[in-house]
């Protein structure tokens, strides 16, 4: 082999990585981003002027601002039960014996290995008037009347929290199986206690885990789609299907696409302050 | 009475006895160290000690009291591990005052405390460092400074050096064996390194697949080996296979060799051990004829494999600063009759 300096080499060697993402992923985005800056009119369709009208509208109008409200909202509360579950999960998880860990490593996995849409209409039928949950709780006394959570929030949570535990789970796993399992006999024999060693000396070191799990489950979603359009439906709108209405049925793209470029911007927004604050804060400590 | 007991200590992994009927009394200020191979049970001892692991039976007795039963947290003995240990996410100055804070010392002077255990380690500059920006030696120190902090009955050592390179592990052997006799603490040295065994320690304990095959201080350890595997895992030695045909002498390969037999019957199998620098080499037509099949040149000695009537043999002879003997020379081999140890049976 040459040991000579090939300077071209990795670029040649991402090119059609590259390539492939610019023409299928870039240049839809850039579409978008132009579409979003063209006025709507009723009659005529999309004009063919430059204006950050659309953009003047989402962020003036109180509709869009609940929606946005809503979307965040959502995110951060699915992340935070996300966090709440997945941690001691993940945790229970890396200290079975290897043969169980596989069992419940599956099943922990389960719900991403159905579709989107069999899972959601699943829980639909769970949640609805008719369904499961209103049986038991009916049955139980709690009421006389129907219970349903579809077209809520909490059914929205719900849904999104059991499709989204797992990378949670799977995040903190893998931080937790960089820890020098010594470092907690370590703790132990100076005196802390079993609660202490876990507050202070693991958990903490779970932290990256935990942290990175939580930006791919607060962007996952904020940006989800299937769940909220069949839980929420057109009562709870979250961004991703406030868009998807003013394209197929206003069939305002201009303003769908709007709508969609800020959400991108705002997720963006979020996750990159939330890693920067993350980096700050961990980046003497660990590699 | 002992500061340290062990009393019948034994531990089972289901079908397999890690650590036999193990007993032993450590004096107070005493450096042990158990010694031997890989899966001999030396660890799993240390970890009964310290409490991570529970004894099938036998009890372990720390200054009169029974501590079988006492969780690790409130044994408060001080323990370094092999990998160190550390708590990533603190540095080295947070590292040592943990096990202050979780004794209740206020927060100024455990700092304090904290502080000064790292100067006796000569890590004083280094305080606010995290352990991933410290060298291996460092990190040592951090662990070392963070076990005796607490003030410990007892020090336990968990192969310590082993991740040290060659040139370091030498001189925190001196550093550790100082700071251990300035501080009077009790300490037990797990190794699998006869080096480090001889050189720190009052007493060792030879341990072979969890039994105790020997327990003797370092000199007597060497040169008076209970058995030919103490006598091969502690030191360099040539193992003889031969047999005892009068009284005093010993036949190795139809050879005659003249060895205090009185342990052993006329016609028994038996081993004899004699280490390689026992030997007196020379070119004097005296002793048995051997011719050199490889010359190594150690630096402060020669370390020759030589070919005999007895068998192969390995020589080592102090650097005189004159050359040695190179390969294919003829030599002669002497050594004086209280060099050989006699084993019964055959052993290997």
């Amino acid at each position: 082999m040459s040991t000579e300096k090939t300077p071209n080499t990795p670029y040649l060697l991402t090119a059609p990585g590259v390539l492939f993402f610019a023409a299928l992923l870039g240049a839809p985005m850039i579409m978008t981003l132009l579409l979003s800056l063209h006025s709507y009119d009723f009659n005529l369709g999309v004009q063919s002027d430059w204006t950050f009208g659309n953009y003047a509208e989402v962020i003036g109008d109180p509709y869009f601002q609940k929606i946005f409200g809503r979307t965040f909202g959502l995110a951060l509360w699915v992340t935070v039960i996300c966090v709440a579950i997945g941690v001691p999960e993940a945790y229970v998880l890396s200290r079975l014996n290897p043969r169980w860990r596989s069992i419940f490593l599956l099943i922990v996995l389960g719900p991403l290995l159905i579709s989107v849409v069999v899972r959601t209409l699943g829980w639909a039928l769970f949640f609805g008037g008719s369904g499961i949950l209103s049986m038991v709780s009916q049955a139980l006394g709690f009421g006389d009347e129907p219970v349903s959570l579809m077209f809520t929030f909490t059914g929205m949570t719900i849904a999104l929290v059991h499709v989204l535990v797992p990378f949670m789970v799977i995040s903190v796993w893998a931080s937790l199986q960089k820890i020098d399992p010594q470092s907690e006999d370590a703790a132990y024999s100076l005196g802390a206690s079993k609660m202490t060693v876990l507050r202070r000396i693991t958990l903490p070191q779970a932290m990256p885990g935990i942290l990175s799990g939580s930006i791919i489950v607060f962007a996952l979603t904020a940006s989800a789609f299937a769940t909220p359009a069949i839980i929420g439906g057109r009562r709870l709108k979250v961004v991703a299907t406030a868009a998807y209405d003013e394209y197929l049925s206003t069939l305002n793209w201009p303003l769908g696409a709007a709508i969609a470029v800020l959400l991108l911007i705002a997720n963006i927004a979020i996750i990159v302050s939330y890693n920067k604050l993350v980096e700050r804060r961990f980046a003497k400590v660990f590699e | 009475m002992s500061f340290l007991k062990f009393d019948s200590l034994r531990k089972e992994f289901g079908d397999f006895v890690a650590v036999h009927d193990m007993s032993l009394s450590v004096e107070r200020g005493e450096f042990i160290s158990l010694l031997g191979p890989s899966g001999c049970g030396k660890t799993t001892t240390l970890q009964m000690v310290a409490g991570l692991l529970s004894p099938t039976s036998g009890k372990v007795i720390l200054d009169g009291k029974d501590i079988t039963n006492t969780p690790p947290n409130k044994r408060g003995l001080g323990i370094v591990f092999q990998s160190y240990a550390l708590f990533p996410h603190m540095s080295a100055l947070d590292n040592v005052a943990f096990g202050l804070e979780m004794r209740g010392v206020g927060k100024a002077e455990r700092l304090e405390r904290a502080h000064n255990a790292l100067n006796q380690v000569k890590l004083g500059q280094f305080v606010d460092r995290f352990p991933k920006d410290m060298s291996g030696g460092q990190r040592q120190r951090v662990a070392l400074a963070r076990a005796l902090v607490i003030e410990p009955p007892v020090l336990l050592l968990d192969e310590p050096l082993s991740n040290l390179d060659a040139k370091l592990r030498e001189d925190m052997r001196i550093e550790l064996r100082l700071l251990q006799q300035d501080l009077g603490v009790t300490t037990i040295l797990v190794t699998h390194d006869q080096e480090e065994a001889l050189s720190m320690s009052d007493r060792i304990v030879v341990m072979q697949q969890g039994d105790v095959s020997q327990v003797a201080a370092p000199l007597d350890l060497y040169e008076r080996p209970l058995n030919s595997f103490v006598s091969d895992f502690v030191g360099k030695t040539n193992i003889l296979q031969g047999k005892v045909t009068d009284k005093n002498v010993v036949s190795v390969n139809q050879i005659a060799v003249s060895v205090n037999t009185e342990a052993h019957v006329v016609g028994a199998d038996v081993a004899l051990s004699i280490r390689p620098e026992k030997f007196t080499m020379s070119s004097d037509n005296a002793g048995l004829p051997v011719r050199v099949k490889a010359s190594i040149f150690m630096g402060a000695s020669w370390l020759y494999s030589v070919e005999s009537d007895m068998g192969e043999l390995l020589v080592t002879q102090p650097n005189t600063g004159s050359a040695g003997f190179a390969r294919g020379d003829s030599a002669y081999l002497a050594w004086e009759e209280g060099a050989l140890t006699v084993f019964g049976g055959v052993q290997a």
